[in-house]
């Protein structure tokens, strides 16, 4: 039975780059925000790789991206993101950054996946990564659904299984490293993934050649959002305790492990 | 400061921890405040912390004993509209965590996560960029719910006080939960209550002086360690995703160990890495360990520069082989 996966995702800044904030009241952001090399979102990023997996499963069934980024950057990125698998893109070209306002983002989202003319609801499984490594909120993905009106969803997921009955088994993570395991009966579904259990997948130029075919056209139709803050902020700032560190060199392994041992046991 | 609603679940037929500080943040606000808890035992539960509340409230029954979307949202979307409280303090919790936001678009309000700090004034503190950046808010939007990230807030005493008044909520679902799973059999994972986190970096897979790997020591090590001093046992990225670069493993370590900008961001007072070389992606996690300690071969590692407590610069195999004889 195919299914119409959507996965949304936005970018996030290079996890190795620095960054610093610069603030302004009214829109906080980042230092050369505009400059920083993107990657899609790595928890989105999950959310895609398992979409493509499942899809591959279940033929017929097709990948939706719903992106909400800078189009410029949202291009560079999708040339890397393209190769990996098949998909669509729907853009929405607005700012990208943590500082946007999840319920904003969130009702951006919504309202595009609802504008999309041949989508079958009871075969829908929205997608999305269950926090962000940008605003970090964990959200944004749960407003989605609610103004779909899809109310099984599921947070930080890392395994996903269709039953032989079709129903679908969800891992979802909770506290003290276990996962909490239910059945949903049928579609539709919101789940938010953690990072699942699949690697990223290898670059296909071929399968990027297909996608940028239509990505392009996607990327010059992309339709601007405009995101009014909703919050006040009064403090951007990056963290300034710089702790003393006591280096211990040419000291003998066992005198280490017992300061060691004495430090644990305090 | 305006009236709160302190919005609690039951773990076990108990308020958790990460509750009671919940609880202990509105009390430390001195305005006036409601209770509601939900799940297993939620009425005796929130009669033994009820003191001081000017409203109580419980959801319980079979459908709310677990934790999942549909009903979970549809209790706290009827304890938040039956109190009224313009604000909304409950703990960060996965439980929490997944439903609030949807509950927060049905009743058209705010919300903010992994918040560490709210004032009398309405400002509160949290972190943005994978706790790279820390930033202080204030809306004017209400209702405004506010999670609370659990290890952030001194926990309240429990003081008994008035029955909860319990409300009738009704939800269909198509989730029924059908159990738990612990990936790891047994062995430990990052778990809030623990006093220590042991973080297991790369290193301990790659070549040692004699020129090959000890994968299955550094494995001995590690979980005889864990196991005697009952620790959380956390990885560096690099090491969950080596076995995507064909690279030796340790086989126990999952992306559930995860700590640092793709990872968790743990609460526990000592931190102790090995093998980790300190850099920011990899240490970001540990931005709210107390105590850090660090163990590398390498002088210049990045935890020198003012990222831990104490750095010893030695052979992690040796240090730890020792360790062992003493604890």
């Amino acid at each position: 039975m195919p299914y119409q996966i959507i996965v949304c995702g936005g970018l996030a800044p290079d996890p190795l780059q620095t960054l610093e904030p610069v603030f302004d009241p009214a829109r906080p952001s980042l230092k050369n925000e505009l400059m920083l090399p993107a990657v899609f979102d790595p928890w989105a990023a999950h959310a895609l790789y398992e979409a493509g997996h499942l899809a591959r499963q279940h033929p017929g069934s097709v990948v939706r991206v719903v992106s909400l980024a800078p189009k410029a950057k949202l291009q560079q990125v999708m040339m890397t993101v393209a190769q990996k698998l098949p998909l669509e893109l729907v853009a929405l070209d607005g700012p990208g950054g943590g500082f946007t306002d999840a319920a904003a983002v969130a009702a951006a989202l919504a309202d595009a996946i609802a504008a999309m003319p041949d989508l079958d609801r009871s075969r829908l499984l929205l997608f999305g990564g269950w926090e962000s490594a940008t605003r970090g909120a964990g959200a944004v993905m749960q407003r989605v659904a609610e103004r779909l009106g899809i109310t099984e969803q599921f947070l930080a997921v890392d395994e996903l299984s269709v039953e032989a009955d079709g129903s679908l088994l969800v891992k979802e993570r909770i506290e003290g490293g276990r996962h909490q395991i239910s059945r949903c009966s049928s579609p539709p579904v919101m789940l938010a993934w953690a990072t699942g259990n699949l690697p990223e997948p290898p670059n296909h130029p071929q399968t990027g050649m297909a996608n940028m075919r239509v990505i392009m056209p996607a990327l010059q139709k992309a339709k601007p959002v405009a995101l009014e803050p909703a919050a006040e902020f009064l403090r951007t700032a990056l963290p300034s305790v710089i702790r003393q560190t006591r280096v211990v060199k040419d000291v003998p392994a066992a005198e280490i492990a017992r300061e060691i041992a004495e430090w644990i046991r305090q | 400061m305006e009236k709160t609603l302190v919005l609690l679940h039951t773990v076990d037929g108990q308020v958790p921890q990460a509750g009671l500080e919940t609880l202990g943040l509105a009390k430390s606000l001195g305005g006036e405040f409601d209770l509601a808890v939900l799940g297993a035992g939620a009425a005796s539960a929130a009669q033994q912390i009820s003191g001081g509340a000017a409203g109580v409230l419980a959801v319980e029954g079979d459908a709310f004993a677990v934790s999942r979307y549909a009903t979970d949202a549809a209790a706290c979307e009827a304890l938040i509209r039956a109190s009224g409280a313009p604000l909304i303090l409950a703990p960060d919790t996965m439980r929490f965590h997944r439903a609030l936001p949807g509950v927060a678009e049905r009743l058209s309000a705010a919300i903010d996560t992994h918040v560490v700090s709210l004032n009398s004034e309405g400002a509160v503190e949290r972190w943005y960029y994978r706790q790279r950046i820390e930033a202080s808010l204030r809306r004017a939007q209400r209702p405004w719910i506010l999670l609370v990230e659990p290890g952030s807030q001194p926990a309240a005493a429990p003081q008994p006080g008035a029955a909860p008044e319990i409300l009738s909520v009704s939800c269909d679902t198509r989730t029924k939960i059908e159990g738990f799973s612990t990936p790891l059999a047994g062995e430990q994972t990052i778990r809030p209550d623990a006093p220590l986190l042991f973080v297991a970096g790369a290193g301990w897979t790659k070549k040692q002086k004699d020129g090959a790997v000890h994968v299955e020591e550094a494995a001995n090590l590690i979980l005889d360690f864990v196991r005697r001093t009952q620790c959380s046992l956390g990885s560096s990225k690099s090491l969950v995703d080596l076995s995507g670069e064909g690279q030796a493993v340790l086989p126990f370590l999952t992306h559930l160990h995860q700590v640092g900008q793709t990872g968790s961001s743990p609460r526990h007072k000592k931190g102790l890495a090995t093998c980790c070389h300190g850099e920011e992606p990899h240490v970001v996690g540990w931005r709210f360990i107390q105590e850090r300690r660090a163990i590398n071969l390498d002088p210049n590692c990045g935890w020198v520069r003012g990222k831990a407590d104490v750095v010893y610069v030695a052979d992690a195999f040796e240090v730890m082989r020792e360790l062992l004889k003493l604890i």
